[in-house]
C-alpha cells in the first residue's frame, strides 16, 4: 500500500481561468504592499537601531508593573511584551522589553543597561548577589563602605571571591551606589550583580550607524539573489521563462512582506535570511516545472501551449507536493518545537514555501502562458546557450 | 544496462567513510571538548596527570574537530567597535607644532613672527608675520615630510603643505592617513587581543572589519558589558631587573622577587626582582626598526624621569639582563650592551620582521592608540543558548522521523534507501561542517531541518521519474537509469538556483544569517551526492543481488 499524495494520470486543467488566477496573484501583491506602506513593517533593533533586552523571572510577570518603573530612567520610548512559548518551564516568565536608540550614542551604555537590571531586579527579585572577584573576606575595607551604605548583607568566601548575599531586594539607587562605592574602594574593575529570581538572559543592542547599513545591506542581497537568478534562468531556458520565474519570486517575497506587515510580526535580519531562502526554494518548484515544459515542448511540438503547461504540471504534481509536503512537515515542527527565538524566522519560511509553491504554477506558468514562448527549440538549441540540453534528450 | 564502476563505487564508500569518521566526535562532545582542551594545555604548560587522563578520553588517531557553535547557542558576548582614527590624526598634527616652530624661529627674518592657530582637528594653521616670507616658510615646513611606510604608498610623504596669504596649513596626506587607519586599527587589534587572552576564555573570535572596525565574540563570556570593561583596562608595561632563568614555575626565589612566565617560549621562567627601574608609564614611543646589522629590532624612548633612571641602571648593569614585562609575562630579557644615556635604547633579538612590529605595539599597549565606539553589542546568556540547542534538538527529530516516515509510506523499499541517503546526508553535513571548522547558529540549525525537507527533493524527482518509465513499460533497469538521466537536468537546475541564494546569504550576511547560508550551501551539496551517487547505489547494490523482474516505486 502506497500513500499517494496525487492519482496516477492526474489530469486538471490549471488555466482554464488563468487570467483570474493572476489577476488574483496581482491583487494580493497589490493589498501586500499597500499594507507596506500603509502600516509599515514592525522593524527590530537590526535595522531601526536600539536595544532589546531579554528577562526571564520566576515571579509571574505584569507587564504594566515593568513599564511603570522603567519609565521615569528617562530612556525614551520602551516598549515591553511578555513572550509564550509551550517549552517554557512553569516557572520561567520571559520578557523582551525594546529600547530605542538613545540620542548621540550607538550601542547601550553600560550605565544605563546597569540601571535597569537593578530596577527590574529591586521590581521581581527577591535578593540580590554581588561578588568581588580576587578579593578576601578580610579585607579591611569591605565592612566601612558596607555600613556607610547601611547595608548588612551576608559576607562569604568562594574560591578566590568574596560573596556579598543580600536576602531583600535593594533599590535601584541603593545598588547601584553600593556597587560603584566597592568598585572605587577596591580598585576592582567588574562586580557581577545577580539577582534571586530574576535574569537578563540576552541583550542585544545596535547603533544607528550599524542599522543603517545592515538595511542597505539586506536589500542588496535580496536585489541580487533574484538580478542572480533571472540571469540564471535566462541562460538556461528562455527569457520568457526567466520573466516568469522572476516575476513569481518577487510575488513570493512581497506576499511575505505583507504578511509581516498585516501582522505586524517582528522583521529583522533572520527574515531578509528568510526571504532569501524563500527565494531558493520557491526557485526550485518552478525550476522543476519549467524543465518539464521545456522537454514537454520538444516532444509535442504540435501541442497547444496551455496544455504542454499543463500536462507538465500534472506530471510533476506528485514531485511537487511530495517535497512541499516533506519541507512543510519539517518547518512545522522547527516552528511549534524549535523555541521562540526563532519562530519569526520559520513563520516567514513556512509561509514562503506555500506560497512559493502555488506562484510557480498560477504566477510563472500563467505568465509563461500569458508571454508565450518560442516552439522550435531543435534548431536553435545551440545559440541558445543550452549547455546541458544533451543531458535530458 | 545498471552499472557503476568499481573505483566509483569505492569512491563514494570512501567519502561516506570519511564524512562519518569526522562527524563522530560531534557525538561525544564534552567528552571530546575536553579533550581538545586537556592536549592544548599540555601543549601550552606541561603535562599533569589530570590532564593526561582527559586527553586520553578521545583516542588520538581519530578526528578531533568539533563543530564550532555560534555565541547564539554556546552564550557569551558579540561587540562590534569603531576606532576613532581622527584622533589619531588630530594627536600626529599637535605633535608637530614644536618641530614647526624650531625650523621657522631661525629664520624669523624672512617668516617674521609665527604664531600658533586655535586647532581643528584636521588642519594644522600656523600664521606668519610676513607674508611675503610664505614660500620659504612653506619650503622649511615640508622639509620636515617624511616618506610614507606603506607598500600601497610608495614615493609619497606624510604632509600637505599650503600657504595662503599669512596663514600656513599643514595637513596629513591622504597616504599618510591611510597607513595610521592601519597601524592604528593594527594595534587596537593586537591590544584587544592581549587583553581578551588574558581573561583566557576559549576561541575569542577578534577580527579588522572594514577599514576602522573590530569585531569581537568571546563566547562563555557573562555580557558585553563585562567585555567592555576588559578591553578598557590598561595594560602594565615594567622593566625589571632579572635574577636568574628557569624552567620551574615554582622555582625558589627570595624576597622581593618574582618568577614570571615567558610570553613567547614555553616553560620558560625568569626570576625577577619584584621593584621595576621604569614602568610604561615613563615610556613615550616605540617603534621597530633595525639595527646596525639589518636585523629587525624595536627602538623605544623614555620622558626625562625614566630616561634617567633607566641611564644609571644600566651604565652601573652592562652584561646583566633585564627583562621587558606585559601584563606578568616576559616579552623578551636582552642583555645590556652598553650604558644607555637619553633615555631611548635599542632592543635586539631573533626576531622577525614581524615579531619586532608586534613588540613596538605591545610596548606602546600602555592604552588604546584610539578611543573606541560602540557599534552594536549583544549578550546571549547560556541558558538561552541551551534552550535554543535542546529546542532545535527535539525539532530536527521529529522532523526527521516524520519524513522518515513519510518517505516509507511514499515510495516503499526506495523510500528506505532514500532514507538511508538521508540519515547519510545529515552526518555528511555534520562531518563536512566539522572538518572545515564552520560555525552552528541557530538560524543554522533551521537550516539542517531545512536540508532534512528538502534534501528528500532529488530523491522524489528521480523516483518519480522511475515511476513515470516503468509505465512505458521498458523493463525495471532501464527505467531505473532512465530515471535517474532524466531528473539529472532538474535536479541540477532547482539546486544551482538555491545555491546561488545560499552563496548571496553567506557574503553578505553576517553571524547568525551567515551560519544559516553555510548549512544550507553544504546541506546542497551533501544531498545531490547522496541523491545521485548514494541512492543509486544502494539502489543498484540491491538490483544486482535480486534481480527483480517487475519493480514498485
Amino acid at each position: 500500500m502506497r500513500l499517494k499524495l496525487v492519482k496516477d494520470n492526474l489530469n486538471l486543467d490549471y488555466f482554464k481561468r488563468w487570467k483570474l488566477w493572476l489577476g488574483l496573484s496581482g491583487a494580493m501583491m497589490v493589498l501586500a504592499f499597500v499594507s507596506f506602506l500603509v502600516q509599515g513593517l514592525n522593524y527590530g533593533i537590526d535595522f531601526r537601531g536600539g536595544t532589546t533586552i531579554r528577562t526571564e523571572s520566576t515571579q509571574p510577570v505584569d507587564v504594566g508593573t515593568y513599564r511603570e518603573v522603567l519609565q521615569p530612567l528617562g530612556l525614551g520610548d520602551v516598549v515591553i511584551s511578555e513572550v509564550f512559548d509551550p517549552n517554557f518551564r512553569a516557572d520561567q516568565n520571559v520578557v523582551m522589553i525594546r529600547i530605542g536608540a538613545q540620542d548621540g550614542q550607538e550601542s547601550i551604555e553600560n550605565e544605563d543597561l546597569a540601571r535597569v537590571e537593578a530596577t527590574l531586579g529591586a521590581t521581581v527579585g527577591q535578593g540580590v548577589t554581588m561578588v568581588l572577584a580576587g578579593r578576601d573576606a578580610s579585607d579591611a575595607r569591605i565592612q566601612p563602605i558596607l555600613s556607610a551604605a547601611g547595608v548588612a548583607p551576608q559576607v562569604t568566601e568562594v574560591g578566590d571571591a568574596v560573596v556579598l548575599e543580600f536576602s531583600q531586594p535593594l533599590s535601584a539607587d541603593a545598588n547601584l551606589a553600593l556597587v560603584d562605592a566597592l568598585k572605587q574602594g577596591l580598585s576592582l574593575e567588574t562586580i557581577q550583580v545577580t539577582y534571586d529570581g530574576f535574569k537578563i538572559v540576552s541583550v542585544e543592542s545596535v547603533g544607528p550607524k550599524v542599522s543603517g547599513e545592515l538595511i542597505m545591506t539586506a536589500i542588496y542581497s535580496v536585489v541580487a539573489a533574484i538580478g542572480a537568478v533571472l540571469i540564471y534562468i535566462w541562460l538556461r531556458f528562455e527569457w520568457q521563462f526567466a520573466l516568469g520565474a522572476v516575476l513569481a519570486l518577487v510575488h513570493d517575497v512581497l506576499l511575505t512582506i505583507g504578511i509581516f506587515s498585516e501582522l505586524q510580526l517582528k522583521f529583522d535580519l533572520a527574515i531578509i535570511a528568510a526571504l532569501l531562502t524563500i527565494v531558493g526554494y520557491s526557485l526550485n518548484d518552478t525550476v522543476v516545472v519549467f524543465d518539464r515544459v521545456r522537454e514537454n515542448l520538444r516532444k509535442y511540438k504540435q501541442m497547444p501551449l496551455d496544455e504542454v503547461l499543463n500536462l507538465s504540471i500534472n506530471e510533476t504534481m506528485s514531485r511537487t507536493l511530495m517535497t512541499s509536503g516533506t519541507t512543510l512537515l519539517a518547518l512545522i515542527a522547527l516552528l511549534v518545537l524549535g523555541g521562540d527565538v526563532i519562530r519569526g524566522f520559520v513563520f516567514a519560511m513556512t509561509w514562503g514555501v506555500i506560497v512559493g509553491t502555488y506562484s510557480s504554477i498560477f504566477v510563472a506558468s500563467a505568465i509563461l502562458l500569458w508571454l508565450g514562448v518560442k516552439r522550435d527549440w531543435s534548431k536553435t538549441q545551440k545559440p541558445t546557450g543550452n549547455q546541458y540540453a544533451d543531458v535530458d534528450a | 544496462m545498471l552499472q557503476i564502476d568499481t573505483w566509483k563505487r569505492v569512491l563514494i564508500w570512501a567519502l561516506v567513510v570519511a564524512g562519518l569518521t569526522f562527524a563522530l566526535p560531534n557525538v561525544f562532545y564534552n567528552r571530546v571538548e575536553q579533550h581538545n582542551d586537556a592536549v592544548a594545555a599540555i601543549k601550552k604548560s606541561g603535562s599533569t596527570p589530570d590532564r593526561e587522563a582527559q586527553a586520553a578520553l578521545w583516542p588520538s588517531y581519530l578526528p578531533a574537530t568539533l563543530v564550532n557553535l555560534g555565541l547564539d547557542l554556546r552564550g557569551g558576548a558579540h561587540l562590534l567597535a569603531e576606532v576613532r582614527v581622527q584622533e589619531v590624526y588630530a594627536s600626529r598634527l599637535e605633535a608637530l607644532w614644536p618641530d614647526i616652530r624650531d625650523v621657522l624661529r631661525p629664520e624669523r627674518e624672512t617668516v617674521g613672527t609665527i604664531r600658533l592657530q586655535p586647532f581643528d582637528g584636521e588642519t594644522l594653521r600656523v600664521r606668519i608675520g610676513n607674508p611675503d616670507g610664505m614660500d620659504r616658510a612653506m619650503q622649511l615646513v615640508r622639509g620636515l615630510a617624511q616618506p610614507v611606510v606603506s607598500l600601497t604608498a610608495a614615493g609619497t610623504t606624510d604632509l600637505v603643505v599650503s600657504g595662503q596669504g599669512e596663514i600656513l596649513s599643514v595637513t596629513l596626506s591622504d597616504a599618510e592617513k591611510q597607513a595610521l587607519d592601519d597601524r592604528t586599527v593594527q594595534q587596537s587589534l593586537e591590544i584587544i587581543r592581549r587583553r581578551i587572552d588574558e581573561v583566557g576564555t576559549r576561541e575569542p573570535t577578534i577580527q579588522q572589519q572594514g577599514a576602522d572596525r573590530i569585531l569581537i565574540q568571546v563566547p562563555g563570556l557573562g555580557s558585553a558589558q563585562e567585555l567592555k570593561d576588559i578591553i578598557g583596562t590598561t595594560a602594565q608595561l615594567t622593566f625589571q631587573p632579572v635574577v636568574s632563568r628557569t624552567t620551574n614555575a615554582n622555582a625558589e626565589h627570595g624576597a622581593g622577587e618574582e618568577v614570571l612566565p615567558s610570553l613567547d617560549e614555553s616553560g620558560t621562567f625568569y626570576v625577577l626582582e619584584s621593584v621595576p627601574v621604569v614602568t610604561g608609564e615613563d615610556l613615550i614611543d616605540a617603534q621597530p626598526s633595525f639595527d646596525q646589522n639589518g636585523r629587525p629590532a624595536v627602538t623605544f624612548r623614555f620622558n626625562p624621569a625614566g630616561a634617567r633612571r633607566f641611564g644609571d641602571y644600566t651604565a652601573e648593569n652592562i652584561g646583566s639582563p633585564f627583562a621587558i614585562v606585559l601584563d606578568n609575562e616576559v616579552i623578551s630579557a636582552p642583555v645590556i650592551q652598553s650604558h644607555i644615556a637619553g633615555g631611548s635604547g635599542i632592543i635586539t633579538g631573533n626576531f622577525t620582521i614581524e615579531e619586532s612590529t608586534n613588540l613596538a605595539v605591545l610596548l606602546r599597549a600602555g592604552a588604546l592608540p584610539a578611543g573606541l565606539d560602540f557599534l552594536e553589542e549583544r549578550t546571549i546568556g547560556p541558558e538561552l543558548g541551551q534552550d535554543s540547542i535542546d529546542a532545535g534538538k527535539i525539532a530536527t527529530m521529529v522532523a526527521f522521523v516524520g519524513v522518515l516516515v513519510f518517505m516509507v509510506a511514499s515510495y516503499g523499499l526506495f523510500g528506505i534507501f532514500a532514507n538511508i541517503a538521508l540519515i547519510l546526508n545529515i552526518a555528511l553535513l555534520i562531518g563536512v561542517l566539522s572538518a572545515i571548522g564552520g560555525t552552528l547558529t541557530l538560524p543554522g540549525i533551521a537550516g539542517i531541518v531545512l536540508t532534512v525537507g528538502m534534501a528528500v527533493d532529488a530523491n522524489v524527482l528521480v523516483f518519480e521519474r522511475i515511476r513515470e518509465e516503468l509505465k512505458s513499460a521498458r523493463g525495471p533497469a532501464r527505467a531505473i537509469e532512465l530515471g535517474y538521466e532524466r531528473a539529472l537536468s532538474a535536479i541540477i537546475d532547482a539546486n544551482i538556483t538555491t545555491f546561488i541564494t545560499a552563496v548571496i546569504l553567506f557574503v553578505m550576511g553576517s553571524g547568525p544569517v551567515r551560519g544559516f547560508a553555510i548549512t544550507l550551501g553544504l546541506g546542497i551539496i551533501t544531498s545531490v551526492f547522496t541523491a545521485i551517487y548514494l541512492t543509486r547505489l544502494l539502489i543498484v547494490i540491491w538490483f544486482e543481488r535480486r534481480r527483480p523482474k517487475t519493480i514498485e516505486v
